[in-house]
């Protein structure tokens, strides 16, 4: 493998990674500060990517304000699905509350499915797509984008996580409820707030990745799915977390399409980089064990 | 969490009744227009049996169960068809090294903390499932396998809907029967114990990891079991029922009909496949609008599950009458 | 005054499970429209099983909307030899297993006389053994040759589409005459990407092609660019795409993105307006075969099947505004047209089972049927029956098919 090749290989990962942060970033939130696994989530990324496309191309909304209204559409559809289907639930279980989110996922991909037909549309790229060249590696502009708002929603939520009272009422909150509550954080304000936040990140991953993957009523179960590996990789606790569970993942499938070792052909990707990824984990949890034990 | 339950004599009437409703079933004067949708019902019971106390033991969400309903149904029709090998056995060998294979992978998984047990989990059912595709020349790749031999008693082949019937609501009557035995022993209060507070648990000498281990083996035996059934039905077997979507279907089937008890099994099994194969046919592309509603309806409505929410019922009938009874 | 409770809820119980069989028993069947008048002849009822949700929503919806369209005229018309045309359809959800217990309910509840589809090959593999022991005549619309090989225990099952080794020849065959000798190969991994590259692997050599890459994604994969970088590590000098048009619409991004140069060439799978639409500028130059359905303006007036393209695609296209025909849609349409040819022939008043198999020989006879994937001779040993000629080496030219003439 040359040296162009490695890094050719290393911009699609990071590329990959970057979509699969971004959605792992929405699941973090809404299981930090509510224990739940949003089976929907790849759903607000995919209405993100088919809102945008209406507003962009068939209503021909200039890209700006397209892009902006389909987020904003996508976070009040998180609203109503925390309002409507996990606030009514009120004393249920996490498992049962989970079990919600998968019955809103199917609700909104077949309502997709209706209203924007079966097939993949691509919503118009934001720069052209000529692709540009990088020590050697070609990146297509889109990829730029989507690295680029990754990067820059990751900083974004991290400060506001931090420095701002909201951000630190939902860090008191996944960090202890009870307590929090004590103290005048109101965990049903909280639940609302993530849940619009991971529709509104969901949605924004899904306007600057659908002119790059495409997208359709049916994109929301595999791009959930890598989005949860990276999250849960991340160990559901912070968004840098979640964006470098992401990343991993994006490399690790990109390097084992590139190992094509015997019979482990890019088939295999998928099960590759999961492996390697649980091999990962065990260890790390196996030094966090121990370090609970001697610390 | 699992209840052992009270063994009032409304519940041998209720198991009475189930059973003599089941028997009554497939015969054609009766529901026997539905055989087949019950014959998935029980195979699919069987796999949410083990879900049930795998999930409602260790509180956790299991995203890969159709693995192991996937690796029994591989390897008895692989053995069955290409190898010739006797379907009973092949089953047996299949439960045997579908429980080995968990007990295997048990230890590690449940070292994870927390929520890992669902990514790996997941990590698990993708992989397998990637296996099933790839590995085709043992598993006929996407295209799958057909060709599956019946299973068969000496000269009696279970060749018909009717007899498979009966085999596979035999094997799901003994599994639930099994189970709920379990869950009145020893082990059953080791892992309420457990569920209750791991910590306490393992300082009155409860050995935590071992117990979440044998729910897993005996989780994966179950759908192991189920799997051969499957394909010994169906005749045919490919990746598709084993995917990660099967897998969230399996869940949605133990949380609906109640991780409380594993007689909900029963209910989440049959309301999911009676939802989805009979009522929402006629629908076209709104069976999954529809379905994705229905779905959150009951959880919202009946967060405990069918099984909970229909013995809540009963009590309530069951206490109006007996003050009716004691004004009269 | 308990114990006395306790009976009567039981036997009211056993009553309840009782009438509750009984009233399902007398119930009427289920079908998709009332029975008709006494007056009128009995209708013809025709199961469809397609997949209109789940992975092969994109090829079974214009399968369902064809033959809805189909059913539509031909009751219009007086049905057929005045019996109308019932059809009933279930979405089989991409998922073979449930497609296995739909065409169960078909046959032994809504009685049907011949099943058409299922649309992909899982599916059409899952109920061979069914529709064999139901001795029901079957017309799947998907890929897989083993549908209808070996014939001798495919009796009762005859398929529409192109085998993939005939795909798979236009395209090497070309190839060979343009010279080309060694090609890279990425494909899907699910059933009709996996079909694509076993032929393609089976059959380069006989073109003195060899493969030098061999890679594969899947279908919902947003990027294979990691693939392609591996192909332009190699001396590939074209490319080929088995899969269908989403992810070959990427696959044509990428290397646009990776400013691959070599020739891509796809499978018949991209056959539909959204490989173009969403490949955008990438789309030119692409080569593919497929049904002459796409370049249907350049087809002569002395091609027999001239103007059944041109009626379907006028029908179609009216009747559902803003979209287009497809060649997916072609093969639902192939499939009927052979059943309902066939109905036409029988003797009428039979007993179901006979019908079903007096069906299945009328479609057996088939000789000559002008349909959109080809021209179809059904006979004993062949139960596709596709005469050569049928598919036509299509380039897309400034996003616009074009019929390469060799």
């Amino acid at each position: 493998m040359s040296a162009d090749q490695f890094l050719q290989y290393l911009v699609s990962g990071v590329t990959q990674g970057s979509i699969y942060g971004l959605i792992g970033l929405g699941f973090t939130i809404i299981y930090a500060v509510t224990k739940i696994i949003n089976f929907a989530q790849g759903e607000f990324v995919m209405l993100g990517g088919l809102l945008s496309f209406t507003l962009a191309h068939s209503a021909g909304l200039p890209l700006a304000p397209a892009l902006i209204v389909a987020v904003i559409i996508a976070s009040l559809i998180g609203a109503f699905m925390y309002l409507l289907a996990i606030r009514t639930a009120k004393s249920a279980s996490v498992v049962s509350l989970i079990i919600i989110t998968i019955g809103a996922a199917i609700f909104i991909r077949g309502i997709a499915g209706e209203l924007w037909g079966v097939d993949a549309v691509r919503p118009p790229y934001f720069s052209g797509s000529t692709s540009l060249s990088f020590l050697g590696a070609y990146i297509h502009p889109q990829a730029l984008w989507i690295i680029g708002t990754t990067v820059v929603v990751t900083i974004i939520l991290h400060l506001f996580l931090t420095y701002t009272m909201v951000g630190k009422a939902l860090k008191a909150c996944a960090i202890n409820p009870v307590a929090s509550s004590m103290v005048g954080v109101n965990p049903k304000i909280m639940a609302l707030i993530a849940f619009v936040m991971a529709a509104a990140i969901g949605g924004i991953g899904g306007v600057v990745m659908a002119p790059f993957t495409l997208t359709a009523y049916n994109v929301g179960v595999m791009l959930g799915l890598k989005g949860f590996v990276a999250a849960a990789i991340g160990g559901f606790k912070s968004p840098l977390a979640a964006v470098f569970g992401g990343l991993l993942l994006g490399i690790v499938e990109s390097l084992a399409v590139a190992a094509n070792w015997g019979p482990f052909t890019s088939a295999y990707k998928d099960a590759i980089a999961l492996i390697v990824l649980m091999l990962i984990l065990l260890v790390r949890s196996g030094k966090l064990a121990e370090e609970e034990r001697t610390g | 969490m699992m209840s052992a339950g009270l063994k009032s004599k409304w519940a041998y009437l209720a198991v009475a009744a189930l059973l003599a409703f089941l028997i009554l079933v497939p015969f054609d004067w009766f529901l026997g227009r539905y055989t087949t949708l019950m014959i998935f019902i029980g195979i699919y019971a069987i796999v949410t049996v083990g879900l049930c106390l795998l999930m409602g033991y260790t509180g956790q969400v299991s995203l890969g169960q159709a693995a192991f309903f996937g690796i029994g149904a591989y390897m008895s029709a692989i053995l069955s068809k290409t190898y010739g090998v006797n379907p009973w056995l092949a089953m047996f060998i299949a439960a045997v090294m579908t429980g080995a294979f968990a007990y295997i992978i048990g230890y590690p998984i449940f070292r994870l903390r927390g929520n890992y047990l669902a990514m790996a989990t997941l990590g698990l059912g993708l992989i397998v499932w990637v296996l099933f595709r790839e590995l085709s020349h043992f598993t006929g790749g996407p295209d799958g396998m057909a060709g599956i031999p019946y299973l068969s008693l000496g000269g009696f082949v279970f060749d018909s809907a009717f007899r498979r019937y009966f085999l596979v609501w035999f094997f799901c009557m003994a599994v639930l029967l099994i189970s709920q035995n379990i869950v009145r022993s020893r082990t059953g209060r080791a892992l309420r114990a457990i569920h209750g507070s791991e910590a306490a648990s393992e300082s009155i000498g409860i050995n935590v990891a071992q117990f979440k281990v044998k729910i897993l083996v005996l989780s994966a035996v179950y759908a192991s079991i189920a799997g051969s059934l499957f394909v010994h039905h169906l005749r045919f077997v490919s990746p598709q029922p084993f995917d990660f979507l099967a897998s969230v279907k399996l869940v949605v089937m133990a949380v609906i009909g109640g991780l409380a008890s594993v007689w909900g099994a029963i209910f989440g099994a049959g309301a999911t496949r009676i939802l989805s194969d009979e009522i929402l046919l006629r629908f076209g592309q709104w069976d999954i609008i529809i379905y994705g509603l229905i779905l959150m309806l009951v959880m919202i409505f009946m967060p405990e599950g069918l099984f909970v929410k229909l013995k809540e019922v009963f009590n309530r009938l069951r206490l109006r009458y007996r003050q009716k009874g004691a004004e009269s | 005054m308990r114990n006395y409770l306790k009976y009567a809820v039981v036997l009211t119980l056993l009553a309840a499970l009782l009438a509750l069989g009984g009233i399902s028993c007398s119930g009427s069947e289920e079908g998709a429209t009332p029975t008709p008048a006494a007056t009128e002849k009995p209708a013809y009822k025709v199961g469809a099983l397609f997949s209109i949700t789940g992975a092969n929503s994109n090829l079974g919806l214009p399968e369902k909307e064809t033959v809805d369209m189909m059913v539509e005229k031909i009751n219009a018309a007086g049905g057929v030899n005045g019996h109308p045309l019932e059809l009933i359809f279930y979405d089989t959800e991409t998922d073979p297993a449930k497609c296995a217990t739909l065409a169960t309910r078909l046959i032994e509840q809504d009685n049907v006389l011949a099943i058409i589809g299922p649309t992909g090959s899982p599916e059409s593999l899952a109920i061979i053994e069914t529709v064999t022991t139901a001795k029901i005549p079957l017309i799947s619309c998907a890929a897989n040759i083993g549908i209808v090989t070996p014939v001798s225990e495919r009796y009762w099952v005859f398929k529409t589409p192109q085998a993939d080794k005939e795909v798979a020849a236009e395209i090497l065959r070309y190839m060979q005459a343009k010279g080309i000798t060694k090609v890279a190969i990425i494909t899907d991994t699910n059933a009709f990407g996996a079909g694509g590259r076993t032929v393609l692997k089976r059959d380069a050599v006989n073109y003195g092609i060899t493969i030098v890459d061999d890679q594969t994604f899947a279908s919902e994969d947003t990027s294979m660019q990691s693939q392609l970088t591996h192909i332009k590590g190699t001396d590939a000098q074209a490319v080929i795409c088995w899969s269908t048009d989403k992810p070959a619409a990427i696959v044509a991004q990428d290397m646009k993105t990776l400013q691959m140069t070599i020739p891509l060439f796809c499978s018949h799978g991209i056959a539909n307006a959204a490989f173009i639409t969403n490949a955008g500028a990438a789309a030119n130059g692409v080569i593919f075969p497929a049904g002459k359905l796409l370049v249907v303006n350049e087809v002569p007036a002395t091609d027999p099947q001239k103007d059944v393209l041109t009626q379907y695609k006028a029908d179609y296209e009216t009747k559902y505004a803003g979209k287009k025909a497809s060649t997916f849609g072609g093969h639902a349409y192939d499939s009927l047209s052979m059943v309902v040819i066939a109905l036409g022939k029988i003797q009428e008043g039979l007993t179901t089972a006979a019908t079903r198999q007096a069906v299945r020989d009328q479609v057996e006879k088939i000789q000559n049927f002008v349909g959109i994937s080809g021209v179809f001779t059904m006979s004993a040993t062949d139960h596709l029956g596709m005469q050569p000629g049928s598919l036509a080496l299509i380039k897309i030219v400034d996003g616009k098919w074009t019929w390469l003439q060799q």
